[in-house]
């Protein structure tokens, strides 16, 4: 299996070959963290920089970890910390990393298109941890994981995304990820959260959740972005809450064996209420452990790994 | 010493004049024009000659819209590299946008400018008056004393004037001049935090959209005040198909509605901000292949009266940064002809009625006593060579900054030869 390219951009554009090559990959190195030792040599020597210019905690700490259990040194810069405060621009910034010689620079940024901007001014890998409002594809690649470990097959399956469509970025990657993949695809929340012309790519829109969830296999649930949610798209939490929040009353509309998913954060009792947070079907610190795992298949993908990578 | 421009293809849109022609100046002016072998001129004495064989010699290009960024934003570029990057394609005459710093709404900013355009100036440098005072769109600036020092119009370019009451007495209040309000169209909420048009494309890729009915909406409320006060609107670098045919229909009506459109958003779709160049980002932003097809049928048919550049130099600060950030514009006088001729050769437009937008349409719009070969007239004069290719190459632009979309482009159409009064301002030949 070989990663076209030397970044990880996004997932629009990548092959289901390339897809699911990334997923088995992953799928083999979970196993690692679950060893009382939980580090193999494989990128021993190499130099990962995590440049988190946007507030993350998950994010951050799962690329740190994935780095360090394939024993990379793994270097953590977060906007508050780095140069970009005094005034440092982000093109400025990156030559001067490029400078020692990383292997893989790891981009968190609030503008859409970062990591297409420093992948012209360097020569290291850059995997996209999210940029804007465009693509986090690494979320999305732990997403099809984390369904795959219950699911099987996903070509075919029936998922339902509900929340703040117009400015996620892992919907976005989701989207383009599961389409490739043969997914059917339902996006659900209110009409101003829904992105223009969002229906060329082949997904339906319905504003009823509970007609939208009722035989779905997969329901992907969106943090409402609190911190800068714009008053024109929403009248109140409250509402949003009853009309897109998954409780209990509407989890029985839906299949008996259905999953929920979670970017995280949650807003607990916004998006998801407490009961289903704690029910079987939901799945978010799954998702956390493949982060781990989705993170270290693409960093030894991306940095040419051999076959005794696992040994 | 008196000038032979022999063997072209004179084409002079004022006079109704195509055809091969030779043309006599002297002293600056326009001496005569006369048909190949039926010479006016004696050919005795001491004259120099271009030989315009296969090129056409037309007016020089008018440009009512161009950011020369002095004073104040001279690391962009200064009058001085504005106008040779407009003599370099072929501009004899520019009116510079007042969104300078100090913004143009005074009059001794009217006069720098002009004092600078004389002295450093290799065209001629016109100044477009602000509409309110330090663009803010709070209260009007001091019309009449911008008129006096020179000004040919009034805009907020950049910005809109959002204000209807305001915009209202705008109108009425330029009325006593006779010049034409110049309007950036654009409801500023409708578009605010954006950086790209509305579309599946902004939604692919993450980015703000700016939707094309923030300038429809705006461009009819000009209509709408214009038809009850009177006074004269030009609807700058017209960008949506919508706001064509408002245009179109408010012509119909007699209303004194005039419009522009700049070459990127009759030459590029909004498909082209895919991989986030930023020197696709410019304000209004590049539109839809529907909107461009209006756009085709809006210079077919006259209702988009001029091409203009928009001309927004940017340095490299303020382009190789993240599209969020980057700042609006491109330079664009030096790839105007060959991509207006890239429409000629479409079909869209004939080669006269292309020039006609670029010469006598804009000098009868802004009343300028220039864009025509008349004898007489100050010899202002472009021989280009409509056939020539050449590969667009930022680095060799005139103007001081690179910001293009178009860097390696085949393009055919070169400018060969630009005349100011007579002299020679720029050359292409060997």
């Amino acid at each position: 299996m070989n990663l076209q390219g030397k970044n990880i951009l996004g997932t629009q554009g990548l092959s289901k070959d390339q897809i699911y090559g990334v997923l088995e990959a992953a799928e083999s190195f979970k196993e690692i963290s679950t060893r009382k030792i939980k580090k193999v040599p494989t990128l021993r020597g190499r130099t990962i920089i995590n440049l988190f210019l946007e507030p993350s905690t998950r994010t951050r700490t799962s690329f740190e970890i994935a780095g360090k259990r394939l024993s990379a040194d793994v270097i953590n810069i977060s906007g508050s910390s780095s140069s970009i405060v005094k005034g440092e621009n982000l093109i400025d910034t990156v030559r001067n990393l490029e400078a020692m010689k990383p292997d893989i620079l790891v981009l968190r940024h609030s503008c859409s298109g970062a990591p297409h901007l420093i992948s012209k001014w360097t020569n290291s890998s850059i995997i996209n941890a999210g940029d804007g409002t465009h693509e986090h594809p690494t979320q999305a690649f732990l997403d099809l994981m984390t369904i795959k470990e219950h699911k099987q097959e996903l070509e075919g399956l029936k998922v339902a995304i509900v929340g703040d469509i117009a400015h996620s970025r892992v919907a976005r990657s989701n989207i383009y990820a599961m389409k490739t993949l043969g997914m059917d695809i339902t996006l659900v929340g209110p009409p101003t959260m829904m992105p223009v012309d969002i229906e060329a790519l082949d997904v339906k829109i319905v504003y009823d959740m509970e007609q939208a969830i009722r035989d779905v296999d997969v329901i992907l649930m969106l943090r409402i972005q609190m911190e800068r949610q714009n008053k024109l798209l929403l009248t109140s939490l409250r509402e949003y809450s009853t009309l897109f929040g998954l409780n209990l009353e509407k989890l029985k509309k839906a299949k008996k064996d259905v999953l929920i998913i979670h970017p995280g954060p949650v807003n607990q009792g916004v998006e998801l209420s407490p009961e289903v947070m704690e029910s079987p079907h939901c799945l978010i610190l799954d998702q956390v452990t493949n982060g781990v795992a989705v993170r270290m298949a693409l960093m030894y993908l991306l940095l040419g790994g051999e076959d005794e990578a696992l040994n | 010493m008196k000038l032979l421009i022999k063997n072209g293809r004179v084409i002079d849109p004022a006079n109704g004049i195509d055809g091969l022609y030779n043309l006599w100046v002297e002293k600056g002016k326009i001496k005569s024009l006369s048909k190949k072998g039926e010479d006016v001129e004696s050919s005795e004495g001491s004259f120099k000659t271009i030989d315009a064989e296969g090129m056409i010699v037309a007016p020089g290009f008018i440009d009512m819209h161009v950011h020369f960024r002095e004073p104040g934003f001279e690391y962009k570029e200064t009058i001085e590299t504005g106008c040779q990057s407009a003599a370099a394609g072929g501009f004899t005459c520019v009116a510079m946008m007042p969104n300078t710093n100090p913004v143009n709404d005074t009059r001794s900013v009217t006069e720098l400018m002009y004092t600078v355009g004389k002295e450093k100036g290799i065209v001629n440098v016109l100044a477009i008056g602000a509409i309110t005072q330090g663009l803010k769109g709070e209260q009007l600036s001091e019309m009449g004393e911008l008129r006096d020092a020179g000004a040919v119009a009034f805009s907020d370019d950049g910005r809109p004037v959002m204000n209807n009451e305001l915009m209202r007495r705008a109108f009425e209040y330029s009325k006593m001049f006779n010049l034409p309000l110049v309007q950036h169209s654009e409801i500023l909420d409708l578009t605010a935090g954006g950086c790209m048009n509305e579309s599946l494309v902004s939604t692919e890729l993450g980015l703000k959209g700016m939707p094309s009915e923030a300038e429809d909406i705006m461009v009819y409320r000009d209509i709408a005040l214009l038809e009850r006060t009177g006074g004269t609107l030009h609807v700058a670098h017209i960008s949506s198909g919508e706001s064509v045919k408002l245009v179109r229909m408010a012509k119909a009506r007699g209303l004194p509605v005039t419009c522009e459109v700049a070459p990127h958003h009759f030459c590029l779709t909004d498909e082209a901000v895919r991989g986030y160049d930023t020197n696709t980002k410019m304000s209004p932003p590049l539109r839809s292949a529907r909107d461009i097809d209006e756009i085709k049928k809006g210079l077919s048919d006259d209702t988009i009266d001029i091409i203009a550049t928009d001309h927004a130099p940017h340095d490299t600060l303020d382009k190789q940064v993240e599209y969020h950030h980057a700042c609006f514009g491109i330079v664009g006088l030096e790839t105007a002809l060959p991509l207006t001729l890239e429409l000629v050769e479409e079909g869209v437009m004939t080669l006269p009625q292309a020039i006609t937008k670029l010469t006598s349409r804009p000098a009868e719009i802004f009343n300028l006593d220039w864009g025509t070969l008349s004898p007489g007239k100050d010899a202002d004069i472009v021989i280009f060579d409509p056939e020539k290719e050449w590969t667009v190459e930022v680095k060799n632009f005139k103007s001081k900054s690179k910001n293009s979309p178009f860097d390696g482009r085949v393009v055919k159409g070169q400018v060969m030869y630009t005349l100011v009064r007579g002299k020679t301002v720029f050359s292409n030949a060997n």
